[in-house]
């Protein structure tokens, strides 16, 4: 094996030279002849019926194809977008579903929902004509704050949801927690607001799509993470296209953080009326469109106590979560703030009963659904907020008191009260190595140094766990998911000897033309050079659940192992049959068959060439070709762990957060790129910096409109905010997949929030702040100093 | 963006009249506010003049007493010019915190001050420093020229062709920046000069205003300590998600008495 491009190896991206040299293709490069494009007509309002639309000035502008409306969808029957997670309530029933039109019909429910679509042979023409479609709308009151949703005369969603509960459910038995609390000598209480969060991927989404009349076959091109899915989707429940006759296409796509999982009506739109136009359309979101109808993430509201002994021994813990879920169900939202985020409550600590109460509610938002973490950002933040909370009431050091609570080494598998069972793990190394990394024993040193320039200097810990690699098929089943979630890879040689890998994963950043391939190179002794990585068209891949839960790696990557060991097994064949020897005799190595204890060996490259031009070959035995297809279902999920710990400086004059330090320390498993893993660690906690210092989606309480709906108002985070990383491993690997790796696509996102906060509350205690709100911007980081010193001089 | 006709003079007597008749008519500098109200379809104007041919309207000089920047010099040219380092340091440094490099390199003074965004920075130096607008009709006083939100003493179709800006003995410039668009949420630009002491204040209200108080205070000692216990009242300033009036209010101390220890350094 080349040890410069294998497993372990700091090998630069295959896929760089294309993006920085502009030769990246994406879906709005696409040349299509005869193209038509598209314009969504959105809603201005929150909450309104629609009384009546006219489109007849504008269906005479000039350029103007086709205009659609949610009634010419009734008409040709389209089905409404869907949900694909069945969250059962505390009941034993199904949450409410009320239905979820591609273009709304009668009633608008946030701003940005879609009401008409105008196709026309320019994108202005389109826009102009746009503008000439008289919609009249009875405007409505609108219900934006999910903290309100449930109060009694808040206005309704939708009649089908009374009181806009999607659902109540509930984990835990509530009454074994309660029973501890009444024995704890210590609890802790946490109210809490997880901050909505707009996903802002570099490149917004966009749809283009063709229909062939002599065929009937529909090919779409969409910014997805998982086009297989969404072919699913769109032929199963919504256009009825039947599948082989959907070809969906997801090209170069840039960034998706989860806002490219779903089914959007954009896409449904394009698609459908691709036939119906009879010419090509294409459509690409404004950035401001983005901020309106790309799925929200997080939003929500928690209560939780944590009870411990008088030494601070956990012994339950109990959260209510209102979680909002916007005005429509989107493709996996009910699962997220459920099995994403409630059996995660158990995070890296041995709590031995834990119960946790979620109500999803409708609001007039964008929908809700999976962003970076997805749930287990919520949890981790819910966690180490009241961890930290809980050691700074009992007066411990906080690495003491979690040390004090981990889950030791030993007890691995280990059985959470909140369903899901670690495979493995070992945390008191990690959080050792952080406090080592960030040197921890300086601190008090460098507060008062800080003080001395007028500065608050706090510090605060993060430790994480999180569950990826979703997951085993049959336990998604059981918990209420659409769909199995192994994923599949097709490894193709050709007969000169290079490979195509065909994988059902789909990389929008995630680096995997290198890692995959590096993975291959290792296993199989090709080099890089020779390998391509195949991945984002149904016609060309095997199907993949796609790209989203840190999954790719621990699942596709495990496909294609499986795949290696079928190419590994008939090349045994065919090798012994050259070498005239015994099958059980071959063995495999850096690319090679030998005959173990002799110096008879044949190169991969020559068995390929054999198995293509099969003149001196076991035909009776073994098939010509060598091309080896395999599906991985994993055993279980992964769980990557770390320890955060961030340093903070704040200016109590302006209320401005510097963070000064930042230390990561993770357990990933086996490693395959560090150089990728550290762009991932890089880029999530960033991501996490982002909600917990500047990212706020903000809809205005009256009017339902979004105030945050530019980088005018919407913050995002920039390279001086945020430090150079220091990181570090430890590693247990995966004891369940082939490559013993975990996951670390949305660690960084999951673990900073709470590592963050934990320091900015550790800075402003000395001056009397008890809780600060994300994000902590300087507005709210002075009002909260505001708060303190007018309660003290009370 | 609508359809408008576009006009690329080469003198500013032409771009007069190019703008002559038409009140829907705009002129363009850098276009940094006007491109993105066009992309929105926030704008519809009949003809944009884009001035960016106008050869004249371009440069840095010094005369006597005044650094004179023409209209259509680019932020980041006043920020590298040796000239201004040398004659007013606080406004290299200003121009040098506008924006982005991307914007410094696009956007104007002529365009920024005819503009008058309350968040913008050079008013702040405009009225800090008492400089004078030069207009291709008249000259006109800092303190008359900005006259309320997005307003100016400007007629129509009256471009800027230079500003002319008095040295000054001490200044500086103090921005605390809005955390999203970096737009100054409070500026306070503060000069020491031969015509006495200026507090000008961008970004905290709807047009830049002077601060009385604090100048009185610092005519007689020009010293942080000097407006320590100034207060600004919250009535009438600016208030959005990243910042209440009170919060404003308070800035504009802050960054008075950092801008007042800057200029001393």
């Amino acid at each position: 094996m080349t040890a410069a491009t294998g497993i372990g190896a700091r090998v630069l991206r295959t896929e760089d030279k294309r993006f920085l040299t502009g030769n990246g293709r994406y879906v709005d490069d696409l040349p299509l002849a005869r193209a038509t494009y598209a314009y969504f007509l959105r809603s201005p309002h929150a909450h309104a019926k629609i009384k009546s639309i006219d489109i007849s000035a504008a269906a005479k502008m000039p350029g103007v194809v086709n205009i659609f409306t949610g009634k010419d969808l009734v008409d040709a029957k389209v089905g409404g977008l869907i949900c694909g997670w069945v969250v059962k309530d505390k009941h034993g029933q199904p949450h409410k579903a009320p239905a979820h039109p591609v273009m709304a019909v009668d009633t608008v429910r946030y701003v940005g929902d879609t009401v008409a679509m105008v196709v026309a042979n320019t994108y202005d023409e389109a826009k102009d004509a746009a503008e000439s479609i008289k919609v009249d709308y009875e405007v409505k009151p609108a219900n934006v704050d999910p903290g309100r949703a449930l109060d009694k005369g808040a206005v309704e969603v939708h009649p089908e949801a009374p009181g806009n509960l999607v659902y109540d459910w509930e984990i835990g038995v509530k009454a074994d927690v309660d029973a501890a609390f009444a024995k704890a000598a210590h609890v802790t209480k946490l109210d809490l607001i997880n901050n909505r969060l707009i996903p802002n991927a570099m490149e917004p989404r966009a749809a283009a799509a063709d229909y062939d009349k002599g065929t009937g076959q529909y090919t779409l091109w969409s910014t997805s993470q998982n086009p297989h899915v969404l072919r699913l989707i769109l032929s199963a429940f919504v256009l009825g296209i039947p599948e082989h006759k959907l070809r969906v296409i997801a090209p170069d796509v840039g960034g998706g953080f989860g806002s490219k999982i779903f089914c959007y009506a954009d896409e449904t739109m394009v698609c459908w009326a691709a036939s119906r136009v009879g010419r090509p359309i294409k459509w690409t979101a404004e950035r401001s469109e983005s901020f309106q109808t790309d799925c929200h993430g997080r939003d929500h509201v928690t209560h939780a106590e944590l009870a411990m002994d008088k030494d601070g021994k956990f012994l339950a813990l109990k959260v209510d979560t209102i979680a909002n879920m916007g005005a429509y169900l989107s493709t996996f939202s009910t699962a997220v703030p459920t099995y994403l985020y409630a059996t995660l409550l158990a995070g890296q600590y041995t709590t031995p009963l834990i119960y946790a109460n979620v109500k999803a509610v409708f609001t007039h938002t964008a929908p809700v659904d999976a962003y970076r973490g997805a749930g287990r950002p919520e949890a981790t933040f819910v966690i180490e907020s009241i961890v930290s909370k809980a050691a700074a009431e009992m007066k411990m050091d906080p690495a003491e008191l979690r040390r004090k609570n981990f889950i030791p080494s030993t007890a691995f598998p280990y059985q959470t009260p909140v369903a899901l069972q670690y495979d493995s793990g070992n945390y008191p190394p990690i959080i050792d190595e952080a406090i080592k990394i960030a040197d921890y024993k300086g601190f008090e040193a460098r507060r008062a140094e800080a003080k001395s320039r007028g500065k608050l200097r706090g510090i605060g810990f993060s430790s994480y766990i999180e569950a990826c690699g979703l997951a085993p098929s049959q336990v998604i089943g059981q918990l209420g998911g659409g769909v199995g979630q192994w994923e599949a890879a097709q490894i193709k040689f050709n007969p000169t000897g290079n490979v195509q890998i065909m994988t059902g994963s789909h990389s929008h950043g995630q680096s995997h033309e290198t890692t995959f391939a590096q993975i291959v190179s290792d296993k199989l002794g090709v080099p890089m050079e020779q390998i391509e990585i195949v991945h984002g068209d149904t016609a060309t891949t095997p199907f993949g659940m796609g790209t989203y839960g840190s999954r790719s790696l621990a699942v596709g990557g495990s496909a294609i192992m499986k795949a290696a060991d079928k190419i590994i097994a008939k090349g045994k064949k065919i090798a012994a049959h050259l070498m005239e020897a015994s099958v059980a005799d071959v063995v495999f190595e850096n690319g090679t068959f030998k005959v173990a204890g002799t110096d008879k060996n044949v190169p991969l490259a020559q068995v390929v060439f054999a198995a293509y031009v099969p003149h001196n070959y076991p035909l009776a035995e073994v098939e010509p070709g060598m091309d080896e297809n395999a599906f991985y279902d994993p055993a279980n999920f992964v769980y990557p762990a770390g320890t955060q710990i961030c340093e903070v400086e704040i200016d109590p004059d302006t209320g401005e957060v510097e963070i000064v330090n930042f230390t990561a320390v993770d357990d990933f498993g086996n490693i395959i790129n560090p150089m990728v893993v550290e762009g991932q660690v890089h880029g999530g906690i960033v991501q996490g910096i982002g909600q917990a210092l500047l990212e706020a989606a903000v809809y205005d309480k009256a009017t339902g409109q979004l105030i945050s709906g530019s980088y005018m108002d919407y913050t995002m985070p920039r390279a001086d905010d945020v430090p150079s990383f220091k990181l570090g491993y430890k590693v247990t690997p995966c004891p369940h997949n082939p490559l013993g790796v975990k996951g670390c696509g949305e660690a960084g996102a999951i673990a900073s929030p709470a590592a963050v906060m934990n320091a900015v509350h550790n800075a402003l205690a000395p001056i009397g702040v008890k809780h600060v709100e994300m994000p902590a911007t300087p507005l709210n980081v002075w009002q909260s100093i505001q708060g303190a010193q007018r309660q003290a001089a009370e | 963006m609508y359809d408008f006709a576009y006009h690329r003079p080469k003198s500013v007597a032409d771009a007069v009249g190019l703008l002559k008749g038409k009140p829907e008519a705009r002129a363009m500098s850098g276009g940094m506010t006007l491109i993105p109200t066009l992309k929105q379809r926030l704008a519809r104007p009949s003809d944009v003049v884009d001035l960016g041919g106008v050869k004249e309207l371009a440069g840095i000089k010094v005369e006597g007493n005044n650094v004179v920047v023409g209209g259509m010099t680019r932020h980041a040219d006043v920020a590298t010019s040796a000239e201004v380092k040398a004659a007013i340091p606080a406004l290299a440094h200003l121009a040098g915190h506008i924006g982005d490099p991307q914007v410094r390199n696009r956007g104007t003074i002529g365009g920024s001050v005819a503009n008058n965004d309350p968040a913008a920075d050079y008013p702040g130096a405009v009225v800090g420093l008492n400089a004078t607008v030069t207009t291709n009709t008249r000259k006109i006083a800092a303190d008359d020229f900005f006259k309320g939100l997005f307003e100016t003493a400007l007629a129509d179709g009256e471009l800027i062709t230079s500003i002319s800006f008095p040295k000054a003995e001490k200044a500086a410039y103090m921005k605390f920046p809005n955390p999203a668009s970096r737009y100054a949420m409070v500026g306070v630009f503060v000069a020491k000069t031969a015509g006495g002491v200026r507090v000008a204040v961008t970004g905290a209200g709807p047009c830049v205003f002077r601060v009385k108080a604090m100048e009185d205070a610092l005519a007689k000692n020009f010293s942080s300590a000097a407006i320590k216990d100034i207060k600004i009242p919250a009535d009438g300033l600016n208030s959005d998600i990243h910042g209440s009036a009170e919060y404003r209010a308070h800035l504009v101390g802050v960054m008075a008495r950092r801008a007042v220890d800057a200029a001393n350094k």
